[in-house]
């Protein structure tokens, strides 16, 4: 069931669960959303359409930020939003190891069974 | 983003036998590839040790929650808990659910693992440690954007 290759992984999965708790939030995920793939944002422009405050807002980027997944950049005297993918990446990575494992114990089950 | 695991498998087996296959803790075993000390028992710990060369240092430790014969099995364990340095029993489990259901092959198992998001992050420290070449990258190319714009 465990291979050394993924004695690294297996080691370190825990590192995970802020960025799942920071996802796991319909707001933080609509932020995410709004700086996939564009520019970094400020905070007017992040709250701009959305029936939160601009503190509400301020403090879901905070969270986001904790977690590693958005990073506050400044632009002279503005404060600006830009998202790092990294941290979802390994999250995704992650799952898909522990779901790998399941696919190899899962068809030892099965030839278990049917022999 | 999806924070739980799910798999369906069809088995060419009666409900019966994948039920043994589940519950009876020698049976779990051998494809589970752990040694188990005792029968599972619903709310108690099941204790052992992984089989698998080069894991035999690794404990294997989960509390059996529900065994609803022929129909739902589950525990809570702590995923890849194979660092002896680490003490993963502070930390909130994951829930393993083994659901069962009879079809015209034989049997449809539904297996899920959630709960993903409730562990803690203690060891955060370490990704950061892990990332600090990149970081650190990062923060000069901030430097330079600042600076660059002033």
């Amino acid at each position: 069931m465990l291979r050394k290759s993924h004695s690294r992984i297996i080691a370190r999965p825990r590192v995970h669960a802020r960025v799942f708790a920071a996802l796991g939030d319909a707001t933080r995920l609509s932020l995410v959303a709004k700086l996939c793939g564009g520019p970094p944002r400020s905070i007017s422009q992040l709250t701009r359409g959305s029936k939160l405050t601009r503190q509400a807002i301020t403090k879901h980027l905070r969270v986001l930020e904790r977690a590693k997944i958005v990073h506050n950049v400044r632009s002279g005297r503005e404060s600006l939003f830009a998202l790092d993918p990294e941290p979802m990446d390994e999250l995704k990575k992650y799952l898909d190891r522990v779901s790998a494992h399941w696919d190899q114990t899962l068809a030892r089950l099965k030839a278990f069974v049917e022999e | 983003m999806d924070n739980r695991i799910e798999k369906r498998i069809e088995l060419a087996a009666p409900v019966s036998r994948v039920w043994r296959a589940l519950t009876d803790y020698r049976e779990f075993g051998e494809w589970f590839r752990v040694k188990l000390d005792a029968p599972f028992v619903p709310s108690q710990i099941s204790r052992g040790r992984i089989t698998y060369p080069g894991y035999e240092h690794v404990k294997w430790e989960v509390v059996v929650q529900k065994m609803e014969p022929e129909r739902l099995f589950s525990f809570t364990w702590h995923p890849y808990s194979v660092d002896p340095q680490i003490d993963y029993s502070k930390e909130t489990p994951t829930l393993v659910e083994f659901r069962l259901e009879k079809t015209a092959k034989g049997t449809l198992l539904l297996l899920t693992e959630s709960g993903f998001d409730k562990i803690p992050s203690e060891r955060f420290l370490e990704a950061f440690r892990k990332n600090d070449g990149g970081w650190t990258e990062q923060m000069k190319n901030i430097e330079s954007y600042v600076a660059q714009k002033p």
